[in-house]
C-alpha cells in the first residue's frame, strides 16, 4: 500500500506529546516540521525556544536547539544568524515571552530587520506558570493574577504585536493566523513556510503570530476553548497579513 | 614585534580580535565605551560582526547565541551594566557556551560613580549570576597584561566551554601604555577552532548524528545534578596564577590585585629603598584564587598582611583571610567610590604597621 502520510521528521519518532488536551503547540510543531521538510532545510535548522510551554518542544524535536533566557530568543537568534548566516534560525515563543519580558528584544530584532523567523504563539495567558495574566489577555478574561478579570483601568489593554511591529520600517513579513479549524491551520502552514522561505532568501525579519487556545488555564474543555477562541480571541486579534514586503517588490 | 601605544580598552579589543573574536555585542556605559567603538570599526575589517544591542541583557544574549553557534564571542560593560548581564552569563555557564566578557569596573553600588573602582570583586569571583557556577577571572595590572589575558581568555573559554571574565578597572581601561600585540590568528586557525566545536555548535545537523542540544536547564534533576558535579570537577581543575615578591624575609606582605597591586608595587619599591622588608602577593587570577601563595609567607618574620584595594567595605579581604588562616593579623588600606588609591597612603599604612 502506498504511504501517503507520515509524521514529520522534525519530531522524534518515539515521542508521545505531553502537551495538554486541546493545546495547539504540538500541531504547530508539526506544521513547522512539514514546512522545513518541504523547503529541504530541516537538517540545517536550529530552533530557539522561549521559556514557558513553548520550551517543551526541546524534548520532541530532532533538530539542533537551545532554550533562550526568558524573552531573549530574538537576541539569541541575532547572535546565531549573524555568525552562521547559512543556517536557519527559528524562534518559538509564547505571549509572555515575546510580548512581555522579551518585548525589547523582539522590537529591536524586528527593527534591525534580522534575517530570522519568529513563531509567536498567542493564547492570551501564561501557560506553564499556571494561568497568570499575559500582555495579550483579553479584557474581562480571568487570570490567576487578575482574579476579577482583566480591567483596563488597572491592567491596560491586550497588546497586538503584529500591529505594533508594523509601525517599524524594517520587518519584511507579519501575519496573524490560527489553528482552530482546518482552513486556518492550512493557512498557518503556508505562513510558516513563507516566513522560512523569506529567511532562505535573505529577506529579513518575518513573524507569524498564531492565535491559539489554552483549555487548561482558560478553565474550559478543549471544544469550548475552540468556541471561545473563535468568538472572542479572533475578534480581538483579527487574522490576516499585516505586512508583506514581497507584495511591494 | 614592535610596541605600540594603546589605550587599555582598545588594546583589549584588538587582542580579542587577534585571538579570533568575530562577534561582539555591547551597550554603551562609561568607562568602557572604547571597546564597542573600536570593535564597530575593527570587526567588519576581519569579516566579523558588531551589534550595538538594545540593552546589556540583549547584548549578552546575542553573545550566548553567537557562542552557541561556535563563534568566538565577547561582550563588555562596567559594573552596573555587568549586573544586567548576569542573566546571560549564568545561562552560558549552564549551557556550557564559551564566551568572554570584560568588566571595566567603576564605583558602586548602584550606578555609583564612573571613576575606577574594585567594588565588583565578590560579584566577579563568587556569584556572577544565579546558580553557583564559577569562572576563570583574570585581573590585569597593566595594559600589556590586559592584552595577554584577553588573548588567552578565548582559549580558556573554548577549552572549558565556560564564560571567562577579564576584571579590569577604570584605570587600566583608560590609560595608555606601550604594548606588544600578539599575532593575529589566521583564517586557517579560526577554521580549525570552528571545526573543533562542530559536535555541539548550533548550526543544524544531519539527523544521522546526535543533535546539538545546548540547554541552560533540563527537567531531569539527576542529570542536572550530574552536570553540576561535572562542572564542579572542572572548576577544581583550574590552576590559579599569581605573582609573589620577596615573601622569604618580609615583615609585611601586601595583598592586592589589578590596579591596586600596581600602585602597591610602587609603594613597596619606595619602602624597600628605605629598608622596610615588604613583600607582595598579587593574584593574576582572582578566580581561581591563589590561596596557596599565602603558605609561602614566613610567618616567623611577618607581622601582618596588608590588604590594599579600592573597595569599602573590603571585599578582596574575604579571600585574603581564607589564605592567611589566622597565621598573622590582617590590616587594610582602602579607598572607594571611584577614588584611586595613592602610593603615599599605602606607604603610610605600611609604616604604621612596621613602626
Amino acid at each position: 500500500m502506498e504511504k501517503i502520510y507520515e509524521r514529520t521528521k522534525l519530531i522524534q519518532a518515539d515521542k508521545v506529546s505531553g502537551f495538554c488536551p486541546g493545546c495547539m503547540h504540538s500541531t504547530i510543531g508539526k506544521l513547522i516540521g512539514e514546512a522545513l521538510e518541504e523547503l529541504g532545510v530541516l537538517e540545517k535548522t536550529f530552533l530557539i525556544t522561549g521559556i514557558g510551554c513553548c520550551g517543551l518542544h526541546i524534548d520532541y524535536v530532532r533538530c539542533d536547539n537551545t532554550t533562550a533566557a526568558h524573552g531573549r530568543a530574538c537576541a539569541v537568534a541575532t547572535g546565531m544568524k549573524r555568525s552562521r548566516p547559512d543556517s536557519i534560525y527559528i524562534t518559538y515563543q509564547g505571549d509572555g515571552d515575546l510580548a512581555s519580558i522579551g518585548l525589547a528584544e523582539t522590537m529591536h530584532a524586528a527593527n534591525r530587520g534580522e534575517n530570522i523567523t519568529v513563531i509567536f504563539v498567542n493564547n492570551g495567558i501564561y501557560g506553564m506558570t499556571g494561568g497568570q495574566m499575559a500582555p495579550t489577555t483579553l479584557v474581562g478574561m480571568k487570570a490567576t493574577t487578575a482574579p476579577k478579570g482583566r480591567d483596563p483601568k488597572e491592567h491596560g489593554y491586550p497588546m497586538h504585536m503584529c500591529e505594533i511591529l508594523n509601525q517599524l520600517t524594517a520587518p519584511y513579513y507579519l501575519e496573524r493566523c490560527s489553528c482552530n479549524n482546518p482552513k486556518n491551520l492550512m493557512q498557518t502552514k503556508r505562513a510558516i513556510k513563507k516566513a522560512i522561505q523569506n529567511q532562505i532568501d535573505g529577506k529579513g525579519f518575518s513573524m507569524v503570530e498564531i492565535v491559539t487556545s489554552c483549555p487548561t488555564n482558560w478553565g474550559m474543555s478543549a471544544m469550548d476553548a475552540l468556541d471561545f477562541l473563535e468568538d472572542n480571541m479572533l475578534k480581538e486579534f483579527p487574522l490576516g497579513v499585516v505586512r508583506d514586503r514581497s507584495k511591494e517588490e | 614585534m614592535a610596541r605600540v601605544l594603546m589605550k587599555g580598552t582598545e588594546a583589549i579589543a584588538e587582542a580579542a580580535v587577534r585571538s579570533g573574536l568575530r562577534f561582539f555585542a555591547g551597550y554603551p556605559i562609561t568607562p568602557q565605551n572604547e571597546i564597542p567603538e573600536y570593535l564597530a570599526r575593527r570587526l567588519p575589517e576581519v569579516g566579523g560582526h558588531f551589534v550595538q544591542g538594545e540593552s546589556e541583557i540583549a547584548s549578552v544574549n546575542m553573545v550566548y547565541g553567537a557562542g552557541c553557534a561556535g563563534e568566538r564571542a565577547m561582550t563588555s560593560s562596567a559594573s552596573t551594566g555587568i549586573s544586567l548581564k548576569s542573566e546571560g552569563i549564568s545561562y552560558c555557564a549552564a549551557a556550557r557556551i564559551p564566551m568572554v566578557y570584560v568588566n571595566v569596573s567603576r564605583g558602586g553600588p548602584g550606578v555609583g560613580t564612573i571613576q575606577p573602582s574594585q567594588m565588583d570583586y565578590l560579584q566577579a569571583t563568587k556569584a556572577s549570576g544565579n546558580g553557583g557556577f564559577r569562572m576563570r577571572v583574570f585581573s590585569p595590572s597593566t595594559v600589556q597584561e590586559a592584552v595577554d589575558m584577553t588573548y588567552k581568555a578565548f582559549d580558556y573559554a573554548d577549552q572549558d566551554r565556560n564564560p571567562v571574565l577579564i576584571l579590569s578597572d577604570g584605570v587600566v581601561g583608560t590609560m595608555m601604555e606601550p604594548v606588544e600585540l600578539p599575532p593575529m590568528r589566521t583564517d586557517e586557525e579560526l577554521a580549525a577552532i570552528r571545526e573543533s566545536k562542530k559536535a555541539w555548535a548550533g548550526i543544524g545537523h544531519p539527523f544521522d548524528v546526535p543533535r546539538s542540544w545546548n540547554q541552560p536547564g533540563i527537567w531531569d534533576t539527576l542529570k542536572w545534578e550530574q552536570q553540576n558535579k561535572d562542572n564542579a570537577a572542572l572548576y577544581e581543575s583550574w590552576v590559579p596564577e599569581v605573582e609573589t615578591l620577596d615573601l622569604e624575609d618580609a615583615e609585611l606582605v601586601i595583598a592586592a590585585y589589578g590596579i591596586s597591586a600596581r600602585i602597591a608595587k610602587a609603594a613597596i619599591k619606595a619602602l624597600r629603598a628605605e629598608g622596610y622588608k615588604v613583600g607582595m602577593i598579587r593574584p593574576k587570577t582572582v578566580s581561581p584564587y591563589p590561596y596557596a601563595a599565602y603558605d609561602e609567607i614566613n610567618y616567623d618574620t611577618c607581622k601582618a598582611v596588608l590588604d590594599v584595594e579600592m573597595a569599602i567595605p573590603a571585599l578582596h579581604l574575604w579571600d585574603v583571610e581564607k589564605g592567611v588562616k589566622d597565621r598573622c593579623p590582617i590590616e587594610t588600606c582602602l579607598r572607594s567610590g571611584g577614588i584611586v588609591i595613592q602610593k603615599r597612603e599605602i606607604i603610610a599604612a605600611a609604616k604604621k604597621i612596621l613602626g
